[in-house]
C-alpha cells in the first residue's frame, strides 16, 4: 500500500480524474473530500461490509417461506 | 436441465432462467451463477446458486411495500449491464430478504438493490449512494402502511 503524509488543505491526485483533499483534521477524526467523475462510486468501507454481512445473514434463511398475507393477518390479529 | 436447490431439492428449470453475477454477490464473490425462480410463496422469489445448492437467497420487489423506492444507476453500472436506462423493460430489480427466526420482523436490505438484465441474463447487487435506504427495512411494517394508505 503507498503511504503518503499530508496536512490540512493537501490533497492527492488519482489518476487525472480524482483528487482527495484532507479538509480538516481533530482529534482522531479526519475530513476527506474527494473530487470524483460520476460513474466513480465513493462510498465509505463500512457500507459495503454492512451489505456483505447482511448477505451472509440472508442466505441461511430456512427454506420455508411464509406468505405475506398470512403474517399480515397475525399482525393484525395477535391473538389469533 | 436439473438443478439442486435449497428451497425444492432437485428441480427441472428452463435455462433463461440462468442468470450471471459476473461480480458475484458481496460476501459471495466467487459464486457466479445463480437461478432466479418464483417461490411458491408469493411476493418471493429465490436467487439460488448453481454452485452451491445451501447457498440461496429470497428476494421481493421493493416496490411492493416502497412505492417511491428508485434506483440511480451510473453510466458505468449501466454498461456493466449492458443496459441504456434505468429504469427500463429490460430490467428487474429486487431487494434481498432476510428472515429471522421471527419471521414477522423480515426485512429487506434497500442498501444493495439486485439488478437483472433480463434479456442479457446478467445481474448485480448494487451500493445505493443514498443513505436514507439501509440495510433492514421491516417488510411487513411498510407493507401495512401501504395498504392503509391504499384504503
Amino acid at each position: 500500500m503507498l503511504i503518503l503524509a499530508r496536512k490540512i488543505n493537501e490533497s492527492i491526485n488519482i489518476g487525472d480524474k480524482i483528487e482527495v483533499s484532507i479538509i480538516d483534521i481533530r482529534g482522531d477524526q479526519v475530513k476527506v473530500g474527494i473530487k470524483a467523475p460520476k460513474e466513480v462510486k465513493v462510498f465509505r468501507r463500512e457500507v459495503y461490509e454492512a451489505i456483505q454481512s447482511e448477505n451472509l445473514i440472508a442466505s441461511k434463511a430456512s427454506k420455508n417461506l411464509p406468505t405475506i398475507d398470512n403474517l399480515l393477518k397475525d399482525k393484525k390479529d395477535p391473538a389469533e | 436441465m436439473e438443478v439442486n436447490t435449497k428451497a425444492y431439492g432437485k428441480i427441472d428449470i428452463d435455462e433463461r432462467q440462468i442468470i450471471t453475477f459476473p461480480s458475484g454477490i458481496p460476501g459471495f464473490e466467487s459464486l457466479k451463477k445463480f437461478a432466479l425462480l418464483d417461490a411458491a410463496q408469493q411476493p418471493f422469489y429465490w436467487l439460488q446458486s448453481l454452485d452451491v445448492q445451501e447457498i440461496a437467497f429470497v428476494m421481493i420487489s421493493p416496490l411492493l411495500f416502497k412505492p417511491n423506492y428508485n434506483v440511480q444507476l451510473s453510466e458505468q453500472e449501466l454498461e456493466e449491464l449492458n443496459l441504456s436506462e434505468f429504469p427500463n423493460e429490460e430490467a428487474l430489480l429486487f431487494a434481498i430478504v432476510t428472515i429471522p427466526e421471527n419471521q414477522a420482523k423480515m426485512t429487506a436490505n434497500l442498501q444493495g438493490p439486485v439488478i437483472i438484465n433480463k434479456h442479457t441474463k446478467t445481474g448485480r447487487q448494487f451500493i445505493h449512494s443514498d443513505v436514507q435506504w439501509k440495510t433492514k427495512h421491516y417488510i411487513l411494517d411498510e407493507l401495512a402502511s401501504v395498504r392503509n394508505e391504499a384504503c
